[in-house]
């Protein structure tokens, strides 16, 4: 048997620490959402009536539904556009030699320079202009592309070894069917992550989300959830459980993609 | 099957040019070898041929046809890559499949084709493997397989067998070779690997700095060199060169002793004199040709023959003896070539002397 060093044992401590404050908000999130509202402030963790009153509650609400369907519908539609236009260019950027590649690559990265919040007011204006205030389109529309996203394929297809690509041309295919029969199954790995990455941006996304819409029924599930705050006082038993039910895609997603996500994070660290 | 016709071809770089227009014609047929060290021009020519690169200047013919502005699928040829190229996320039975993407030919025929070219790569007990579960040599098969399925009309093979280890390069070597007799089809080879371009070519074309310096069979570039870069690439152990100084009909050299010179004219006087190790034995006979003696520094063992290092007169030379004759270190040995074996170059323009 061999001795716990020290060393571990600190490891271990420090891991053990940060993991209970991870965990607690989601504790707390799941223990209220089991009370009724006069136990709110009462903070034990197990709650002292556990009650399933807020979940039938809230998913009997079709507001609830609608904004769950909302969000599914944004983050799903913005993470298939992620991943098919940001790997596009990144992969043009990465495979394809033409005068100006650098500068446009430059121009690109050099968004991600520029916070959301500076953003926000020239999107607004550019969607009222064009009449998609309050609409699916127009909480779309900004997270389409990515700057980030083609910056991370562009790193991956760069991995990809040139011969594949000529031993393609050379079978006969066309430039796009190498990049979606050759190219894009090669970097699986970086698609699933910035798949991952696209859709919890996007389903926990709130603040464009709420300037962008004003009828309740566009909202998206942060921004329903949020509106619980304000119209009726702050119901916070309500606010968890709709909060709790919202983390189940994410956690589903979490737990069957949890290896591509490590790798992803992993890969974009080292090649980034 | 087809001829490939290189006329004048040239590729630049920006400002560099790194094939100084070069001719080539390559039989129907025929296993031509580039060969020449890294940076020579062979891989750039072998894929411009194949439209991997656009040509600055020249022209190229397929088969009569000229194939400049072609792409690479529409000039009918088939490439085999260094590391292999082949697909990692399909079996190997649809990584040969690929080689015939655009053919019309319905999928039970297809399917047999694939069967029919595994099993003459003996691959067939693969087909539904993926790439990573098969051996170096088994990888290059398949890339091999998805060349041969198109029965295209030309192989073009970009060092295929850098990445294999010694044994199974040389097995690879044959089983290519084997390949070309069976099939007859018209093959250019790319290596830096001398060994490989002796073996495999029926021709040989040394390539250097963007331009051809000889075009020959094995033998004759054996033979009859036409440089002392030819006669040093060619040939393992490289060939000794020896300084020597010319005079009337034959040549000083610096190691001691003189040599006949039969047909020499030389810009200088200043030659070189070169002996294969080969040609290079030991004996107490000084017949006519080139008689070396000195002190034996380093010995290789080979078994089938022992190579010898002699220092003399400050150079070292090669020379080789028997298998079962080891000289001991620091023993004094003389060796001898046959006059017929010597060969000559002018020391200042590095050609070799021409006959007259």
């Amino acid at each position: 048997m061999s001795r716990v060093r020290p060393g571990r044992i600190v490891s271990w401590t420090l891991l053990f620490i940060g993991g209970v404050i991870m965990i607690t908000p989601i504790i707390f999130m799941l223990s209220t959402s089991l009370k009724d509202a006069s136990q709110v402030y009462d903070l034990r963790v197990i709650p002292a009536a556990p009650t399933l009153d807020n979940y039938i509650e809230i998913l009997g609400d079709g507001r609830f539904t609608r904004w769950f369907i909302n969000s599914m519908i944004v983050a799903g539609i913005v993470t298939i556009s992620n991943v098919f236009f940001d790997s596009l260019v990144g992969y043009t950027l990465a495979k394809f030699k033409f005068r100006g590649r650098y500068l446009v690559f430059i121009a690109i990265l050099s968004t991600l320079m520029i916070p959301t919040e500076m953003l926000v007011l020239p999107w607004y204006l550019m969607a009222s202009q064009f009449g998609w205030v309050d609409s699916y389109w127009g909480i779309m529309f900004p997270g389409m592309m990515t700057a980030f996203g083609t910056f991370l394929m562009k790193q991956f297809f760069e991995g990809v070894p040139d011969d594949f690509i000529e031993a393609a041309r050379i079978d006969g295919l066309n430039e796009f069917t190498i990049w979606w029969k050759i190219a894009m199954p090669l970097v699986t790995p970086a698609l699933s992550a910035l798949a991952i990455f696209t859709f919890l941006g996007n389903w926990t996304a709130f603040f464009w989300p709420l300037i962008v819409t004003t009828s309740a029924e566009l909202y998206t599930l942060p921004v329903g959830l949020s509106s619980f705050a304000v119209e009726q006082s702050i119901q916070w038993e309500k606010i968890m459980t709709g909060a709790s039910i919202a983390t189940l895609p994410t956690l589903l997603i979490f737990l069957f993609l949890q290896r591509y996500i490590v790798r992803g994070v992993m890969l974009a660290g080292l090649k980034g | 099957m087809a001829t490939i016709e290189l006329d004048r071809l040239v590729k630049r770089y920006g400002q560099t040019t790194v094939v100084h227009g070069i001719d080539l014609s390559i039989r129907d047929g025929e296993f031509v070898v580039l060969v020449g060290p890294s940076g020579c021009g062979k891989s750039t020519t072998l894929r411009m041929i194949a439209g991997l690169e656009e040509i600055s200047g020249g022209e190229i013919r397929i088969d009569g046809r000229v194939v400049n502005d072609l792409q690479p699928k529409d000039r009918n040829i088939a490439m085999v890559f260094q590391n292999y190229a082949i697909y990692p996320h399909m079996s190997v039975a649809e990584n040969i499949a690929f080689g015939l993407y655009r053919s019309k030919l319905s999928k039970a025929e297809k399917r047999q084709r694939v069967e029919q070219v595994a099993g003459t790569l003996g691959l067939t007990p693969y087909l539904e493997r993926r790439p990573s579960a098969l051996s170096g040599g088994q990888r290059q098969r398949v890339a091999i397989g998805r060349a041969m399925v198109r029965d295209p009309a030309a192989f073009l093979f970009d060092e295929p067998l850098s990445n294999l280890d010694a044994q199974l390069r040389t097995q690879m070597r044959i089983e290519i070779k084997r390949l070309h007799h069976r099939l007859g089809t018209t093959s250019v080879f790319v290596t830096h690997d001398q060994v490989e371009a002796m073996t495999m070519a029926d021709r040989i074309v040394v390539m250097r700095d963007g331009r051809i310096l000889q075009v020959g069979t094995p033998l004759e570039l054996y033979e009859k060199p036409v440089d002392i870069f030819t006669a040093r690439f060619i040939g393992s152990p490289t060939m000794n060169l020896i300084p020597a100084s010319l005079r009337d009909g034959g040549a000083d050299l610096s190691v001691g002793g003189s040599v006949r010179v039969p047909h020499a004219t030389a810009t200088t006087s200043d030659i070189l004199v070169g002996a294969r190790p080969q040609d290079l034995i030991p004996t107490s006979n000084g017949a006519q040709g080139l008689t070396v003696s000195g002190t034996v520094a380093v010995v290789e063992t080979l078994g089938s023959e022992t190579l010898v290092h002699i220092e003399s007169g400050g150079q070292t030379i090669i020379g080789s003896a028997p298998g079962r004759e080891i000289p001991r270190i620091g023993e004094h040995l003389t060796f001898h070539a046959p006059a017929e074996r010597l060969y000559f170059f002018d020391k200042a323009t590095e050609k070799a002397l021409a006959a007259q």
